[in-house]
């Protein structure tokens, strides 16, 4: 692809928590990479791993540990001038997993969707507010009858579509999806990843799809990290990480994903991942390289050269 | 194959303030001795209170079975007291629910809730219980079991927590297991440890499985025979190869194109059901898919299509199977999955009230 430009740069970035006794949880460990202007990026681990931590941390609810996050070359953590917090959390938006919590039930929908609007002063009158809301409501496939409406009368689905709808009323550039369709049906599913392809194709907006279902990160996203305790593993084109998976936990991961074909299941192998099949060395110096083009891989020196002889 | 359970005409529903909701609207089917049956469909499409009407768990009122037989070993469940069900799940019925945090007593150590079983129905000793209760946690993989009896729940994870359920369920050593979504609430890694163990313990054990479950790709691993629901009716049936690679309901092929392949580097659109599951307060005439079927006859709106027989385990309720009707062309990504088997009859036969 010609000249991307980079949107977000996470840098190194760790995210400790300290859970007493003196102890500390490495949720992130020094994990670094780029979400390009207009791209997908898919994040995918077990739960634990730290995916849901790194996009939290990337749009500043959580106070980085060490390393930074630079949006449009802005430090996401760096003391900042009201006017720019502000500005800065208006171009980045999330949609949350959970859809029946994420939406406060004592706020009507509209007032739920124009919340950002006010906030930021994007409406002058209450006319253009209204009309901005139902706008929106009819870019996620709702209409404007709901605009009254409470949370409760509304299906999971079309609760996910609210939270669409909110997190595009301040018109961002980029936004975090944390497990979006998890909690919704399969045909369901369907329908809200479609919207979320739609909308990124008309605005030019970019994602970080964080889930846990891969065939549907294969299919949304362009590139795709792995996560595995806090290090990122692997990172490649969407297509390239499917057909030529080089981690060994990657390869587990994906031989573990059940394929709704009876005769492949039948003859499907799992392949089981033992981080101490490594044999690291003290000293060896583990990080990102980059075995083909475009496609990194967290090793140390020794299995880089191994790697490239095998897939360079 | 000797039939375990037969579930003939069940109705179940429930009085809310909105009305009478129709959760399960005359479903039947069976499951033969040793083998697995999937039933797949949307929240709300009654495969879970199918599963619990089994159990007579429905919370009576608001729910009541309205019609309809359980036959169990030949025995009604319907008619059965609530002493004589809870002999029964204490030992022929064991049930894995999704959540294993809500179902497992935080208060009592996992050993305990194993052994409750064994001390209640099958009348052992307390030494006698905890050593069954350590074999079966190391039947289900869990290591250091002699470690593990004496623990909590809040000290085993998620998997680790679903493989106690297990152990619970299969400590009467039933001879059918309901397994609710079992493996929803967890990772990749750790549900494909947990269907192999489920698999390699009905090998062993010989037990029937009822697989609820909304994930294709872990029915196809799983099942041999798959139902398939919607609206509380079952309007596909048959064994899995059948619904993978000869899928007759077009809720069935929406179900199969809505999902991106693992294969295909296709990046089009995907074929999204529109709309959402109706309301069952008032079910709607004629076929309750029709308002979300592109392929929608003026027939389905009318009346309810009857169930036609493609093979001598294949049944689909469509009135595309009926003579008279058009032919169509199912969706790309359905059309791509279709083989001929040689077991289908030649043409679908409608299949009679009666039967």
């Amino acid at each position: 692809m010609e000249q991307k430009q980079k949107l977000v740069e996470v840098k190194n970035l760790k995210q400790y928590f300290k859970v007493g006794k003196g102890q500390v949880v490495k949720a992130v460990d020094d994990v670094t990479f780029d979400i390009y202007k207009g791209e997908t990026l898919g994040l995918v681990g077990e739960s634990g791993c730290g995916k849901s931590t790194t996009g939290r941390t990337i749009i500043g609810l959580y106070q980085a540990t060490a390393g930074e996050v630079l949006f449009n070359g802005v430090n996401v953590h760096a003391k900042k001038s009201a006017k720019e917090t502000k500005e800065l959390k208006r171009k980045m938006q999330m949609i949350f997993q959970d859809p029946y919590a994420s939406l406060n039930p004592r706020m009507t929908v509209a007032d739920i969707i124009a919340e950002g609007i006010d906030i930021h002063g994007l409406a002058k009158t209450k006319e253009e507010r209204m009309n901005r809301v139902y706008e929106l409501l009819e870019t996620v496939g709702l209409n404007r009858e709901h605009a009254n409406r409470y949370p409760h009368e509304f299906s999971g689905g079309q609760r996910q579509r609210i939270g669409i709808a909110r997190a595009l009323a301040v018109e961002p550039e980029f936004i975090i999806a944390d497990e979006p369709i998890s909690a919704l049906d399969v045909s369901i599913q369907a329908q809200v990843v479609n919207l979320m392809k739609k909308l990124q194709r008309e605005k030019g907006l970019t994602y970080l799809f964080i889930a846990h279902d891969l065939s549907m990160v294969k299919y949304i996203s362009d590139r795709i990290g792995v996560m595995y305790f806090g290090k990122l593993v692997e990172l490649a084109d969407a297509e390239e990480l499917y057909r030529n998976p080089i981690h060994p936990y990657t390869k587990s991961l994906l031989s573990a994903i059940p394929h709704p074909d009876p005769e492949t299941e039948r003859t499907r192998r799992r392949i089981i991942y033992d981080p101490s099949q490594h044999n690291y060395k003290d000293g060896e110096e583990l990080r990102m390289r980059e075995i083909t083009p475009g496609h990194f891989v967290y090793c140390s020196e020794a299995e880089y050269e191994k790697y490239k002889a095998m897939y360079g | 194959m000797e039939k375990l359970l037969e579930v003939k005409n069940l109705e179940v529903s429930f009085q809310t303030y909105g009305g009478e909701v129709h959760a399960v609207r005359g479903v039947s089917f069976h499951v033969n001795k040793g083998e697995t049956l999937a039933i797949v469909g949307e929240s709300g499409s009654g495969k879970s209170v199918t599963s619990q009407a089994i159990m007579r768990l429905i919370p009576t009122p608001p729910g009541k079975i309205k019609n309809g037989q359980i036959l169990f070993n030949g025995e009604d469940l319907v008619q059965k007291t609530d002493k004589e069900m809870e002999e029964i799940r204490g030992r022929d019925i064991g049930m894995i629910f999704q959540d294993p945090m809500t179902s497992l007593n935080p208060t009592m150590k996992v050993g305990r809730q194993i052994m409750e079983v064994l001390i209640k129905h099958q009348k052992m000793s307390h030494a006698a219980a905890k050593e069954r209760a350590i074999e079966l946690l190391r039947l289900v993989g869990i290591s250091m079991p002699e470690k593990r009896v004496n623990q909590y729940p809040h000290e085993f994870s998620g998997g680790m927590r679903q493989r106690a359920m297990i152990a619970i369920a299969l400590a009467s050593n039933p001879k059918l297991l309901i397994a609710d979504e079992p493996t929803t609430a967890l990772d990749v890694t750790i549900q494909a440890q947990i269907l192999e163990l489920m698999k390699d313990l009905q090998k062993k054990l010989g037990t029937s499985i009822i697989f609820i479950t909304h994930d294709l790709g872990v029915v196809a691993n799983m099942a041999d025979r798959v139902a398939v629901m919607y609206a509380g009716k079952i309007v596909e049936m048959g064994t899995v190869d059948e619904i993978f690679y000869d899928p007759r309901h077009p809720y069935t092929w929406g179900l199969l194109a809505s999902m991106p392949s693992l294969d295909s580097d296709d990046k089009k659109e995907l074929a999204a059901i529109p709309g959402s599951p109706p309301d069952l307060t008032n079910p709607p005439k004629g076929d309750a898919f029709a308002p979300r079927n592109p392929y929608a006859m003026r027939i389905d709106f009318e009346q309810e299509p009857p169930m036609f027989k493609i093979s001598d385990t294949h049944y689909a309720a469509t009135w595309l199977l009926h003579p008279d009707a058009p032919k169509v062309e199912p969706p790309e990504a359905v059309k791509k999955r279709l083989r001929k088997l040689s077991s289908n009859y030649e043409k679908p036969i409608l299949v009679k009230e009666s039967e």
